[in-house]
């Protein structure tokens, strides 16, 4: 069974802090669940089915649909596939929409990294049992070094420059400029990303994304009720998710697992990346935006360094504008998941509720797409096609 | 420009059941590598189970010790010392993630042939690390 169509996106929502030291992590998510009804012209009354991901208190769905007094879910989800977890459970609504299990499905994701003083280079130890950790955290394996040695394979295998992974922030500061809650609003040179401290080789500070506090909502809802709402339609026709990781000592850290969502989301969508009008790329680095266009299919394998340089990415100055809120980069990467973040602005796109100087004109076809984890070492991957109707 | 190593904590592992032997050989000097008696597949990290034909009829190989960096990255910031975490292809075939040892961090490339060493975490557990060859 396809859900090509069998469900909508009527809201969206972005809380507009980066910072919210004196926020709960459950007030967030409230905030959010509030913002998001109210972009879609429903009420709490009208949630029927609730998602939430690992950033959620308790790590499931059980204190939040306490905290906000849920009293009518018929379906729930607690998938967790780290940044790109909402992608995954936009997905997974549509899919309990097609079935029959609920109407009006709500995504939240929040979280306090920046006020809880959370970092790329701390190591992330996930607790007693995982398999992977006496053989790993020995080694310090940290959210940046993973990224950067995925950078340094790609640059050895394909020639890969310095110059071009900064063409990717470069970029997202030219959208970030337009966007007045975006953390980093200046816009940068290559020289300046490649005059930014190194963080882990090759990756500067600037290759990095921020780390900020907030987060983001959407809804899902089945075509009758979207059909009611004022808003403009956006229709969910492709999604793809699967997880990548070193199978088994066969490690090989130039693709992601894009390579196998994306082809999976063009296929149900029953369209070609050639007809993408706007994506949002997940960008937790430089690098990964890079190798996920690759493995998209916007461009062949290895060259996406090439593909990214002089502006390419620049809504309105070359031929594939991303992430036109400024993205992981400048704009927002609550709770150190950069998942929501991607769908909302694909959605503003899609409504033409971009802001002006970044809205790229007819965009009838969005692509969102998301990892999660690290891609050096084990990581999530979510593909979502949206079309307006 | 040298970026050269320095001795820093190292995490000790936390063991889960079946972990031991590995790390009883790291003692020894010896990096051990899981190998499957049906499919003759050798995997890394070690498992109860083969991860490429679900076999649970495994035994414990000795590697060579020797491969080359298949990538790698220097860390300098957030650290209180540089360190080189990268993945090595053993010869043997399974790449594994460890840390570069004893050297010139700012001389490391892909394809450096490199040969195991043993670095003691803190609560004296041998851990398999890897300097240039």
């Amino acid at each position: 069974m396809s859900i090509k169509g069998k469900a909508y996106i009527v809201g969206a929502f972005e809380h507009p802090l980066r910072k919210a030291p004196n926020h709960s992590l459950s007030q967030l998510h409230a905030e959010i669940a509030k913002g998001t009804l109210e972009d879609a012209g429903l009420t709490k009354n009208d949630i029927d089915g609730f998602f939430c991901a690992g950033d959620a208190p308790g790590g499931n769905v059980w204190s939040l649909a306490n905290y906000m007094n849920f009293d009518k879910l018929k379906h729930v989800d607690s998938t967790d596939m780290g940044g790109c977890s909402y992608l995954v459970h936009v997905a997974h609504a549509a899919e309990a929409i097609a079935a029959g299990k609920c109407n009006v499905a709500l995504v939240t994701l929040a979280g306090r990294p920046n006020s809880e003083g959370s970092s790329g280079t701390q190591v992330r130890d996930r607790g007693a049992g995982v398999p992977d950790s006496p053989f790993e955290l020995p080694y310090s394996p940290v959210t940046v070094n993973l990224y950067a040695m995925c950078a340094m394979r790609h640059m050895h295998q394909y020639g890969t420059t310095s110059e071009q992974l900064a063409w990717v922030k470069v970029a997202a500061s030219h959208h970030a400029q337009h966007n007045p809650h975006a953390m980093l609003r200046d816009v940068v040179t290559v020289e300046q990303v490649l005059a930014s401290p190194m963080i882990s080789d090759p990756l500067h500070r600037l290759d990095c994304c921020v780390v900020s506090d907030g987060g983001g909502g959407v809804i899902v809802a089945r075509p009758e009720i979207a059909k009611q709402l004022k808003r403009p339609l956006v229709k969910i026709t492709g999604t793809g998710e699967s997880t990548k990781g070193q199978m088994g000592g066969d490690v090989d850290l130039t693709y992601s697992g894009a390579a196998w969502t994306g082809p999976r989301a063009f296929e149900m969508a029953g369209i070609k990346p050639s007809d993408i009008k706007y994506a949002s790329i997940y960008d937790s680095f430089t690098i990964t935006v890079i190798m996920q266009i690759e493995d998209l299919g916007f461009c062949k394998k290895g060259e996406g360094g090439k593909f990214v340089s002089d502006g390419n990415l620049i809504s309105g100055v070359g031929k594939f504008p991303f992430n036109t809120d400024g993205g992981g980069l400048c704009n927002n990467h609550p709770a150190n998941r950069g998942g929501m973040t991607k769908i909302i602005e694909a959605v503003r796109q899609l409504r033409g509720e971009a802001h002006p100087k970044v809205q790229v004109k007819n965009c009838d076809i969005a692509l969102a797409h998301g990892t999660g984890g690290a891609l050096g070492a084990r990581h999530g991957s979510a593909t979502l096609i949206m079309e307006r109707e | 420009m040298a970026t050269i190593y320095q001795e820093r904590k190292i995490r000790d592992p936390s063991l889960n059941p079946g972990d031991e032997p590995y790390f009883a050989a790291a003692g020894e000097g010896k990096l051990m590598l899981k190998k499957c008696k049906d499919c003759g597949k050798v995997h890394h990290y070690p498992r109860a189970i083969c991860p490429f034909c679900f076999s649970q009829n495994l035994e414990w190989q000795q590697a060579k010790g020797t491969g080359e960096i298949y990538t790698f990255s220097v860390t300098r910031r957030g650290t209180p010392t540089p360190y080189a975490i990268g993945y090595v292809a053993l010869d043997e075939g399974p790449k594994l993630m460890t840390n570069i040892v004893n050297c010139d961090l700012d001389a490391l490339k892909c394809g450096t042939k490199v040969k195991v060493c043993f670095i003691k975490s803190e609560n004296g557990t041998s851990v398999p690390m890897f300097t240039p060859a």
